[in-house]
């Protein structure tokens, strides 16, 4: 066990915590700049931190190949974050700093992350916003002509920038743009309709990765200095999600097969304002951002069993109930608490809609007081969407939100330089488990993604090559050819099995497990009851799964399949982790631990730290690591949005 | 609802295809479109058939993804304007109707197969200029430069595209001009991308001609099905840029 307290060193730099990150950038090696086009780096995934890392590596001359699933790297899932983007720019002049920022993100993480990462994050964030406004990001603005800001969740001070409601799809296109003027100028190639299947370990270090071509079938290898895995969460595991259909977690899952440690798989975000689900048929759930509930009003009937249409229910017969059980943060109470709450006066009876799963996201109030046309101006692409999927319009009638899946903050363990603890692996985004703790606050995920791509990872990455022995290791390497050996074997296997389930049918119904057993309440007996079943059916897909078509082929059936049959491994690791967690905190409510208001209850003298679990081969309970987490600059707390 | 679908199969680039006939059954009006064809896949599955392939992803209509010609038109726009295929229900739909389901058609955007198409020529218009040229690292202050909203909303307008290429496939001569007009707009709209303005709509153009695009027909197809409806009258600025830069 000797070694296993270097493997997971967190490598925080010392010294006061405003300076470590520029103390550490000046004590980090350097690349020669004339010697940087003889690294190469395989970035695996193309959203807001992969396509920034991509761009931002190729700027500094590194030689970079990118990979995505999708037709084009355009189309990352970053592209469907509404709200927008937080940092700490006080430019609204309400009391923000960094040190606000920092601990903001510390509380609304329920004191499970990094002092150091966090605070890192809290610094790069004002640079993101320089760099995207630089790159012609049409960013929400003034009459002035200065930049708007907006609340979210989580925070009392304005520090949101937005584009509309697609503050996703700008930044990613952003970032796009600068990997595409790389692609131009032939630094980087790119390799869209590409999946990687696994990760080529060689002498300990990550060198490679093995990738299927999702047009022709053909499994090729692809060497490189160092691999960096940006390809997002794991929320999919839920079948039902705010995810993209084709999210997945197999490049992070088959990497921790090959050595890397997974973090703290139970810390699962719901997202409390989505459109419920209307019927069996459904293949993903829509988020309705959460900026909405800055002018809009969370309420339920007070009494259980009211069915009146919600104009016939007045004032007196209404509970606002975020207004009532968090009066300082209102609407705006951070999502765990918002989306258990909406869950607890479901339980109550008192639920909405369609099988009283659903609370009405209200704006009447926001229309009287601004006037139809400023709501519209503000929200009126958020309001057409739901018309579309609800049939319903919401100018006219409340909407009907319920939480969902929406964002993972568990993922692959990093240190400080977003490396994981195999050598020459690092992971950026919502892949690794850095900085968000047990809870992300609203839009910290963008911040996240392009601090790490564009600001952190070209910093740290360097450090890495400056250190390392140059070994050349070509894709024809023996560990290369039995990756490809072994993925060709598992492939066959699965065209072969012909059984009389479809891959969609397995992932429906392990969904509807972990929804049910591992979701936002959790307990012993249930987590056991989920660990009792993934077995079985993981054993039933390898058996009685049906897949057609061909393995030299586009086959998108093949594709899922083995996505599914990735997460069918995953969710035991996630349900195990949620179990040996005896605490409440963030994402991860065990029942058996929480205040008598309801509220989590932390154990902080048990379960301060990051749960960090290693592979131990198939079929085997996986070795847990712990980091201790250290807090010297926060007071740990019971987090209180009352 | 019951209904009878005319699907477009192609094995591949390389080989002919056809229209074939599917039927979906117990089809529910809550249903989008993309789920409905879910369904059908299942059923074609479970029959030992190959399910039908088309592209999609995010099924909130902001990725751009999803593609489909619905009875003729790009994303159905003719029963729903200004959506994605994904954020198209069956509501529109009704008991008995016929629908034939076909990929977009354009010599720059070949098949891959049955419903899904190859749709790198936008990217590769992208890579020759649809971009401002700074590397990571040193920009000024965002508040440094005032940008009045009216342009900051009038560039959020064009940036709104999703790339999806409906513009495209709804245009007889395959033209797309809508699509090059709203990044060109976009980014000349703002003072950031006034540095290279000229070059950018040169290089984006001449990429567009050389990737098999058509000449614009000036009809407006390609606005009455854009998901995001973005108006011709980028088209027109996009022409302004375009004469500017050779003065």
């Amino acid at each position: 066990m000797g070694g296993l307290a270097m493997a997971l060193d967190s490598r925080i730099p010392s010294g006061p915590l405003a300076e470590k990150w520029d103390k550490h950038k000046f004590d980090m090696k350097l690349v020669n700049p004339a010697n940087k086009r003889r690294y190469s780096v395989i970035v695996v995934g193309s959203g807001l931190a992969g396509a920034s890392a991509a761009a931002s590596l190729a700027e500094m001359g590194y030689q970079v190949k990118c990979f995505c699933v999708q037709d084009s790297p355009r189309r990352a899932h970053s592209i469907a974050a509404q709200g927008g983007i937080n940092a700490a720019k006080n430019y609204a002049n309400d009391g923000d700093s960094v040190q606000r920022l920092f601990y903001d993100t510390i509380k609304g993480g329920d004191f499970r992350s990094r002092e150091a990462n966090v605070y890192r994050l809290a610094q790069v964030s004002v640079d993101i916003i320089d760099q995207c406004a630089a790159q012609g990001v049409p960013f929400a603005r003034e009459y002035g002509g200065l930049l708007a800001n907006r609340s979210f969740g989580g925070a009392l001070v304005s520090r949101t920038f937005y584009a509309r409601g697609q503050t996703g799809q700008q930044l990613l296109l952003g970032a796009y743009q600068a990997l595409s003027r790389q692609i131009g100028l032939g630094k980087v190639k790119m390799l869209p309709r590409t999946e990687m299947l696994d990760l080529v370990v060689v002498n300990g270090n990550a060198r490679g990765i093995v990738a299927r071509d999702l047009v022709t079938g053909k499994i090729e290898s692809h060497s490189a200095s160092a691999v960096v895995l940006a390809t997002g969460g794991y929320s999919n595991v839920f079948f039902l999600s705010t995810n993209a259909k084709g999210c997945n977690t197999t490049a992070i899952w088959r990497a921790h097969k090959k050595g890397a440690f997974f973090a703290n798989p139970c810390y699962t975000q719901i997202h409390p304002t989505c459109i419920p689900q209307a019927g069996e048929h459904q293949s993903k759930l829509t988020l309705m951002s959460e900026s909405l509930r800055n002018d809009g009003r969370v309420w339920v009937p007070k009494n259980a069993g009211d069915k009146r249409s919600p104009d016939q229910i007045p004032e007196s017969d209404r509970d606002y109930y975020l207004e009532r059980l968090y009066p300082t943060y209102g609407n705006l109470a951070p999502r765990d608490i918002s989306s258990r709450a909406a869950k607890r006066v479901c339980d109550e009876g008192r639920g909405v809609g369609p099988g009283g799963r659903g609370v009405y996201l209200d704006l009447a109030d926001a229309m009287k007081r601004l006037g139809e046309k400023t709501v519209r101006e503000r929200y009126g692409n958020l309001f057409d969407m739901y018309e579309r999927i609800a049939g319903e319009n919401p100018y006219k009638v409340p909407m009907r939100i319920y939480p969902a899946p929406h964002y993972t903050m568990g993922g692959l363990w990093v240190d400080y330089n977003l490396m994981s603890n195999l050598p020459g692996l690092f992971v950026v985004g919502e892949a690794n488990f850095s900085d968000h703790g047990a809870n992300r606050l609203g839009a910290s995920a963008l911040m996240q993604g392009l601090a790490d791509g564009y600001f952190i990872l070209p910093n740290t990455i360097g450090q890495y090559f400056a250190s390392m022995k140059r070994d050349p290791v070509t894709a024809e390497h023996p560990e290369f050819k039995k990756a490809e050996q072994d993925l060709k074997s598992q492939i066959d296997q699965v065209l072969a099995a012909r059984g009389k389930k479809t891959v969609l049918a397995f992932h429906r119904e392990l969904g509807k497990v972990i929804w049910d057993y591992c979701g936002m309440a959790r307990t012993e007996t249930s987590l056991r009851k989920a660990l009792a079943i993934i077995p079985a059916l993981r054993d039933e897909f390898k058996k009685n799964v049906d897949v057609t078509g061909s393995a030299g082929d586009f086959n998108q059936a093949l594709e899922q399949a083995g996505r599914v049959a990735d997460y069918l491994e995953f969710a035991e690791l996630l349900c195990q982790d949620a179990l040996h967690r005896n605490e409440s905190c963030g994402g991860h409510f065990r029942e058996e631990f929480q205040t008598e208001e309801g509220e989590a209850r932390r154990d902080d003298a048990n379960y301060s730290y990051v749960a960090a679990w290693e592979y131990a081969g198939a079929g085997k309970p996986e070795t847990l690591h712990k980091e201790p987490l250290t807090f010297e600059n926060v007071h740990l707390q019971q987090r209180s949005y009352k | 609802m019951n209904l009878t679908l005319r699907v477009w199969r192609q094995k591949n680039a390389q080989e002919a295809g056809k229209l074939v006939s599917y039927v979906a059954s117990d089809v529910s009006p809550d249903m989008s479109f993309l789920e409905m064809l879910d369904v059908v896949n299942e059923h074609l599955i479970q029959k030992g058939e190959e399910p039908i392939a088309f592209d999609s992803d995010c099924r909130e209509g902001i990725c751009g993804m999803c593609s489909l010609v619905i009875n003729g038109v790009p994303h159905g726009a003719q029963v729903q304007k200004g959506t994605a295929t994904c954020q198209l229900h069956m509501r529109k739909f009704k008991d008995g109707d016929v629908i034939t389901i076909e990929p977009w058609r354009a010599r720059a955007f070949p098949v891959i197969k049955d419903l899904v198409c190859n749709r790198s020529a936008f990217d590769r218009i992208i890579q020759a200029g649809g971009f401002v040229s700074i590397n990571t690292g040193g920009a000024p202050d965002a508040n440094a430069i005032p940008i009045a909203k009216r342009d900051a909303d009038r560039a959020m307008d064009a940036a709104a595209c999703i790339g999806c290429g409906a513009c495209v496939a709804a245009c007889k001569n395959a033209s797309a001009m809508l699509f090059v007009a709203a990044k060109v707009s976009h980014l000349s709209q703002l003072p950031q991308g006034q540095v290279e303005a000229k070059d950018r709509v040169r290089q984006m153009v001449a990429r567009m001609d050389e990737e098999g695009f058509g000449s614009c027909s000036n009809q407006s197809e390609c606005q009455a099905v854009c998901p995001k409806e973005i108006p011709v009258d980028f088209i027109a600025q996009m022409n302004r840029e375009y004469l500017k830069s050779s003065v």
